[in-house]
C-alpha cells in the first residue's frame, strides 16, 4: 500500500499487529474504549517497601514475554532502567518487549540483554548512538516501534501498547507510594512520560533514592497507583539528568536562523496578545526564545501559556510575567526544575494531557506557534527526525509530530547544510512527521512556506526575510553539495515509524 | 606529467575539511584511493570520482590516496589534492 505520504507500507509485517496506512493527519477515528490496568486491593497496614528490585520482580510476577516500560526524564543520567534490567537478565526472564518512554545514550549497557533473547522487541521514542545502531540492524526478532510521545499515551491507553510492569524511577517517594520529582538529590521536575504509565501498567514498582515518611507532597503519581516500592542508593547522575541553564550559540548561523523564524512568527499574524509558544531545545531555538523575548517586550505582548520539553529561557519569561503559565511535560535544565518546584503557575501534565490525540482533547491542540529541529526536511515539507546519513536510528520523535499537528503555525529549522549534507532535499530517508502539518521551513539561506498555506505567505512578504520556494532552497544546497546518492536499503524491516493516531507513517529497514 | 615521489599530506580532519594523504608507489602498482567519511553512503561516489578526477588532470597515474573526509565539499577537496599533489610530486625533467 501507498500511504498518504507517498512511503509504500506492507500490507503485513511479522511481528507488527493491526497494519493502517497513513492516510492524513486527522482521517483515523478511534472507536470503542480505553482500556485499563489490573484491579489492585491494598489492605489496612500492609507494606509496599520491598528489600530489593529482585523482590519487587518476584512480587509484580513478571514472566517471559511480558511488556515492561521505563520513563525517560533522567535522561543521561538515568541508572534506573540498567540497574532493573541487570536484575531481570540474572533472574534468567527471556523474550521481554521493552517499552520506554524513550532511549538514551546510557542506556547502551543493556545491548548484551538483547544478544541474549532477554530484550527481543522495543518501542520507544528513539535511540541513539550503538542502541540506534541495533535497532537498525534488524537483529531484534520483531521490528521496533517508533512513536511520539503523544502516541505513545495513545498506544497505552487504547491498549495497544499494554504495560504488565512499569518500573518508575521516584526522585522522592514516601512509604505508601506517593510520588514527585522535585525533592531529594535526582530531581528530575515535570514526570508527565511515567503518569500514563503508572496509570495503565497492571503492576507499578516505585524505584527511589529518596524515601520519606507518609505523606509526600506534592503528589505527582498517587499512591492509588503504585504496587511496590524499592529503596535504592542512587536513581540517577544528577549531572546526566540536567544540565545547567544553556548558553546562548554564538554561532551566526544558528543566530540568523533564530532570527529569520523570530521574523516569521512576528509577521505570520499568530504574534499577538494571549498567543502561545513552544519550543524546542536546540541552539537556534533557544537563541529564538531570545530574540522573541525582545519582541514581545517592545511590543508590550504576553503570551497565555508555553509548551514543553522546558528550558531555562522558558523560564525566565514566566517569572518576568510575559508568559502566564508554563505546561510541563520534561524538564531539561535546573533552572526549570527548581521552577516547576516553587512556581504554581508552573503546571506539570501527563504525555496524554500534552499530545495524545485521541483523548478529549491535548494541550497541543492550543498551540499557536511551535519552533521544531529537523535532521532532513523534503520538498514536500516532510520531516525526518530519527535516522541519519546513513540511514541509522540515531535521534527520536519526541513531540514534533504532536506539536506539528496542533499547533496553528509549526517553523522547522535546520541548517541548509550540516557538514556536507543537505538538510532540504528530494526525499526524506525516513518521514516522521508530514509535510501537512510543517507550515515554514526556516534556513540561513532561506525561508520557504508550505503552498498550502497561502496566507502565511501573504503575510510574511513584509517581514523582509528572504522567501523563496522549497525546491529552490535544495538547489541552493544540491549546488554546494551536489546531489546524494540514495541509501540502499534491504527488504528486512527493522522498525516501523507510527503516526501519533496509530497508522503507519514509514517504515525503517535495514541498510546494505 | 607528475610523479609522485615523496609522501605528502593536505588538508585537515576540522568537520568540512579532509585529510588527504599521498604515498608513493611503483608504477605497476596504479591508482588505489581509500576513503573514509561519515557521509560515505550519500558522497562516497562523488568523493572518489573528485580524487581520481584530479589525479587524472595531473596527469598522475599510480599512487596510493588516503582520503579521511569530514564533510568537505568537492572545491575543498580539490584544493587539498592539489597542495597534496604538490608537495609530493616533481616534475620530470628531460634530457
Amino acid at each position: 500500500m501507498i500511504n498518504g505520504v507517498g512511503r509504500e507500507i506492507p500490507e503485513s509485517i511479522a511481528g507488527i499487529k493491526n497494519i493502517k496506512p497513513y492516510i492524513n493527519p486527522f482521517s483515523y477515528v478511534p472507536t470503542g474504549h480505553l482500556t485499563g490496568p489490573a484491579i489492585k486491593v491494598n489492605k489496612p497496614r500492609s507494606e509496599k517497601v520491598l528489600s530489593s528490585i529482585e523482590q519487587a520482580i518476584d512480587a509484580s510476577g513478571l514472566k517471559d514475554g511480558m511488556t515492561i516500560s521505563f520513563h525517560h526524564h533522567f535522561r543521561n543520567g538515568d541508572y534506573v532502567l540498567n540497574m532493573v534490567m541487570g536484575v531481570i537478565a540474572r533472574k534468567g526472564i527471556k523474550d521481554l518487549t521493552l517499552a520506554p518512554s524513550s532511549l538514551n545514550t546510557i542506556n547502551e549497557e543493556i545491548i548484551p540483554y538483547m544478544n541474549q533473547g532477554v530484550i527481543t522487541a522495543v518501542e520507544t521514542s528513539g535511540a541513539r548512538g550503538k542502541l540506534g545502531q541495533l535497532l537498525t540492524s534488524g537483529q531484534l526478532s520483531k521490528p521496533t516501534i517508533i512513536r511520539s510521545h503523544g502516541g505513545r499515551a495513545r498506544a497505552i491507553e487504547c491498549g495497544e501498547l499494554h504495560i504488565d510492569v512499569a518500573f518508575i524511577g521516584a526522585p522522592a517517594c514516601d512509604t505508601y507510594g506517593n510520588i514527585n520529582g522535585v525533592e531529594g538529590k535526582s530531581v528530575c521536575g515535570s514526570m508527565g512520560y511515567a503518569m500514563v504509565d503508572a496509570a495503565y501498567a497492571d503492576k507499578v514498582v516505585a524505584i527511589t533514592d529518596h524515601l520519606v515518611p507518609y505523606p509526600l507532597f506534592p503528589i505527582s503519581i498517587p499512591q492509588t497507583q503504585v504496587d511496590y516500592i524499592v529503596p535504592v542508593e542512587a536513581i540517577g547522575d544528577p549531572k546526566g539528568i540536567a544540565s545547567g541553564a544553556l548558553r546562548i550559540s554564538k554561532d551566526p548561523r544558528e543566530l540568523l536562523i533564530a532570527q529569520y523564524a523570530t521574523a516569521a512568527i512576528e509577521y505570520s499574524g499568530y504574534f499577538k496578545q494571549d498567543y502561545s509558544i513552544q519550543l524546542g531545545s536546540g541552539g537556534a531555538s533557544l537563541a529564538a526564545a531570545r530574540f522573541l523575548k525582545e519582541k514581545m517586550k517592545k511590543q508590550g505582548i504576553t503570551a497565555s501559556f508555553g509548551l514543553g520539553g522546558v528550558t531555562a529561557p522558558f523560564i525566565e519569561m514566566l517569572e518576568e510575567g510575559l508568559i502566564k503559565a508554563v505546561y510541563d511535560v520534561q524538564d531539561f535544565d535546573i533552572p526549570s526544575i527548581e521552577s516547576i518546584k516553587k512556581n504554581r503557575n508552573h503546571q506539570e501534565m501527563s504525555a496524554s494531557f500534552y499530545a495524545n490525540p485521541h483523548n478529549g482533547g491535548p494541550i497541543v491542540n492550543q498551540l499557536d506557534v511551535v519552533i521544531l529541529s529537523a535532521t532532513e526536511v523534503d520538498v514536500n515539507f516532510n520531516v525526518n527526525v530519527i535516522t541519519d546519513s546513513n540511514g541509522v536510528i540515531m535521534g527520536a520523535v519526541g513531540g514534533h509530530q504532536d506539536t506539528a499537528a496542533g499547533a496553528a503555525l509549526s517553523i522547522v529549522v535546520a541548517p541548509l547544510l550540516r557538514g556536507r549534507l543537505p538538510m532540504v532535499i528530494d526525499q526524506v530517508h525516513t518521514v516522521c512527521t508530514p509535510g501537512e502539518t510543517v507550515d515554514i521551513v526556516v534556513t540561513e539561506r532561506g525561508v520557504a512556506v508550505n503552498p498550502l498555506r497561502s496566507d502565511l505567505k501573504d503575510n510574511l512578504k513584509a517581514a523582509n526575510i528572504p522567501l523563496m520556494d522549497i525546491e529552490e532552497l535544495r538547489n541552493i544546497a544540491y549546488e554546494f553539495a551536489g546531489k546524494p546518492d540514495p541509501i540502499e536499503v534491504s527488504e528486512r524491516i527493522a522498525a516501523v515509524v507510527e503516526y501519533r493516531d496509530g497508522t503507519l507513517i514509514d517504515v525503517i529497514r535495514t541498510t546494505v | 606529467m607528475l610523479q609522485i615521489i615523496q609522501p605528502s599530506q593536505a588538508g585537515t580532519v576540522e568537520s568540512n575539511d579532509i585529510l588527504i594523504i599521498l604515498t608513493p608507489v611503483s608504477a605497476d602498482k596504479g591508482i588505489h584511493v581509500e576513503l573514509t567519511s561519515p557521509v560515505l553512503k550519500k558522497y562516497g561516489r562523488q568523493i572518489n570520482n573528485v580524487i581520481q578526477e584530479v589525479l587524472r588532470e595531473q596527469g598522475i597515474d599510480a599512487v596510493h590516496v588516503s582520503a579521511n573526509d569530514r564533510g568537505a565539499l568537492d572545491c575543498t577537496i580539490r584544493a587539498r589534492m592539489m597542495t597534496a599533489i604538490d608537495r609530493a610530486a616533481a616534475k620530470e625533467v628531460l634530457g
